[in-house]
């Protein structure tokens, strides 16, 4: 394939065969090195040849193969002429995070840490095939469908501030349950509430370094050992349903036959199949939100309970890193709205963008980028350079570079768990085999991930975290 | 046949290739080896039944369908697959397209802190899977997103 490097960190795949426009790879030496290893870069070119996309197939600096988009693919596409696609999203539709600030300091927490971490974990139900606390009817579900993250504030968990610093409000407006499987209503019955296992985890964390005083400031970020906390999960199986059952219509209405791979099946935006996919999918965002925003008050819960205070546990934002959203962008010199699909990036809208927080509005969007279980993660912010190079996109955490094989081979979960324990970081988890195959070995090295974010302008550098203690399902 | 299935190499997922005689016993065994990525099924005690029964359009969407049912089964009865019973498949025509149905009878024990749980598949995917025809059978290979 011919990949010709535009500059340090960015490389490009000349329109060729069926291309409809070429693709472009923001990664450096090392990085690029990476994705020529798999898929990632055919998969990119893949995309470069659906229907209606707009300017360039994207891919982002911590990309790897994926199932027909790549992950770290972001590819818009316009609403009349182009297609929405499961495959662009990914199984778990709005896997994303929520990061809280506190007023605490690490030496506050020190003598709690263990029992802060105990009592999460016995609030939050995490691990593969546990349930939440909440035995939800069919009707409650519904209405979490369309009012996402909204519902759970009505019912008291967290406040209203909270809905203003998430992507979306934490509700979707184009949200339906109508065109949900009852399968898929099923899985999510009772996985509300839960952490889920795999990747996702629950982490204390402390600021490390600070790159952006003031931008690091509007976000509550003030000083090197304030204690924060993050959350990373998704929709659960009502997600991961939802897609298989609309990659299943879309293959016996459409077929599969021309398509390069058969997971980049897809629909016309605005055909019957299409919106249902769409609005369907913004369900499952909202209850992803619905998801983080319980979590979130069980966090502050344990909290004020084991801390005596959990006065100033704002939220700094929730971010989406698995979703297609209608954007108005600009294409040829021309303002218009695209279904803009990130699977595996994170939108990082610059300052005046009005879909970001009034309180945020000057300086920019928090992007929020997760490292691999035990290292470090990142707080970025959004800019306005890059709606121009990546339809407002940048990376979303490390991706892996060893196989779970491999890592089960190499590492064993009690070792893992001692040697974080040496660096001052405590570790709970539902399974140690579990933990094993998510060793921080297993992934990219995310400082080089986030690097590249910052050199190219995707997004901008404001603060490193690393966790003091570690929850993982 | 000797092997019922192995475990592949993926960078982010899990794979792997199902043998079997015929369609029904590859089948049986990729359920086995979906499931040895979540927990160990020969420890799992089978003292529950179920019964699976769908319809697909293809090999391949039957693969799908009949997988992703047992991770339907995990999360919403906690049910752990141990044993796969009876697999049996019809082909059909319906207006010129081919149907496939399926039956399968299967067992295995309701989740409890007796077994570790130390994987999750998300979802099962069509992505480099391939079903052909072996020397002495039949091979399926499946990506399922973890």
């Amino acid at each position: 394939m011919d990949i010709v490097r535009v500059s340090e960190f960015i490389w490009e795949i000349p329109k060729s065969g069926e291309m409809k426009v070429p693709a472009r790879i923001y990664a450096s030496e090392k990085l690029i090195e990476l994705a020529k290893r798999d898929q990632t870069l055919q998969q990119a070119r893949n995309v470069a040849c659906l229907p209606g996309i707009q300017r360039m197939s994207y891919v982002m600096p911590d990309a790897h193969q994926g199932y027909g988009f790549p992950i770290g693919g972001v590819a818009a596409f316009d609403l009349d002429d182009g297609i929405i696609s499961p495959g662009g999203v990914g199984y778990d539709i709005n896997c994303g995070v929520r990061l809280l600030r506190t007023d605490f300091k690490e030496s506050d927490i020190t003598a709690k840490r263990k029992e802060l971490l105990a009592e999460i974990f016995k609030e939050v139900p995490a691990g593969v095939g546990k349930g939440g606390i909440t035995k939800l009817s069919r009707n409650v579900l519904k209405e979490i469908l369309v009012k996402g993250a909204e519902w759970a504030v009505e019912q008291g968990y967290g406040s209203a501030e909270d809905l203003e610093r998430t992507e979306e409000n934490g509700r979707m407006k184009d949200a339906a349950w109508e065109f949900i499987s009852d399968r898929a209503m099923e899985r999510g019955i009772p996985q509300l509430g839960t952490l889920g296992a795999g990747n996702h985890f629950l982490e204390i964390q402390k600021v490390d370094e600070i790159y952006d005083e003031t931008v690091a400031k509007a976000f509550g970020i003030e000083e090197k050992g304030q204690v924060l906390v993050m959350i990373h999960c998704g929709s659960r199986g009502l997600g991961h349903q939802i897609a298989t059952d609309y990659i299943e219509l879309m293959e016996n209405k459409f077929g599969f036959k021309g398509l390069p791979d058969r997971e980049l099946i897809n629909a016309p935006f605005k055909s019957d199949l299409g919106q249902r996919y769409y609005k369907s999918m913004c369900a499952a965002v909202n209850y992803a939100f619905a998801n983080r925003q319980m979590i979130a008050h069980w966090v502050r819960d344990v909290f004020a309970k084991v801390m005596g205070s959990a006065r100033n546990m704002r939220q700094i934002y929730d971010v989406c890193h698995n979703v297609a959203k209608v954007e108005k962008h600009t294409v040829n010199g021309k303002e218009k709205l695209l279904c803009v699909h990130r699977k595996g990036a994170t939108r990082s809208f610059g300052p005046g963008r009005p879909e970001i927080p009034p309180v945020y509005r000057a300086v920019g969007q928090p992007v929020l980028i997760p490292g691999s279980m035990g290292t470090a993660s990142y707080i970025l912010v959004g800019t306005k350079e890059a709606e121009e190079l990546s339809f407002s996109s940048t990376a979303h955490g490390a991706g892996r570079v060893m196989s779970r094989n491999e890592a089960l081979r190499r590492f064993r979960g009690e070792q893992i768990r001692d040697e974080l324990a040496k660096k001052g970081v405590e570790l709970k988890a539902s399974s140690w085999k579990g933990v094993a195959e998510e060793a921080s070995a297993a992934y990219k090295d995310v400082d080089e991930v986030v690097r590249v974010s910052h050199e190219t302008m995707l997004g901008k550098l404001v603060a490193r975290v690393v966790p003091i203690g570690v929850m993982k399902g | 046949m000797e092997r019922k299935y192995e475990i592949l190499e993926h960078m982010a997922d899990g794979k792997f290739r199902a043998y079997g005689s015929n369609l029904e016993e590859a089948l049986g065994n990729a359920a086995l080896a979906m499931v040895s990525l979540m927990w160990d099924w020969e420890k799992i005690r089978p003292i529950l039944k179920e019964t699976i029964q769908l319809e697909a359009s293809s090999p391949e969407q039957l693969t799908v369908k009949f997988l992703t049912e047992l991770i339907y089964l995990l999360e919403v009865k906690s049910f752990l697959l141990g044993r796969v019973d009876k697999i049996g498949i019809e082909e059909d025509d319906q207006n010129g397209k081919k149907i496939y149905r399926l039956k399968a009878e299967i067992a295995g024990d309701q989740l409890s802190p007796d077994y570790e749980i130390y994987g999750q598949v998300k979802a099962v995917t069509y992505n480099d899977m391939k079903i052909e025809k072996a020397d002495d059978g039949l091979v399926i290979q499946v990506v399922v997103d973890m």
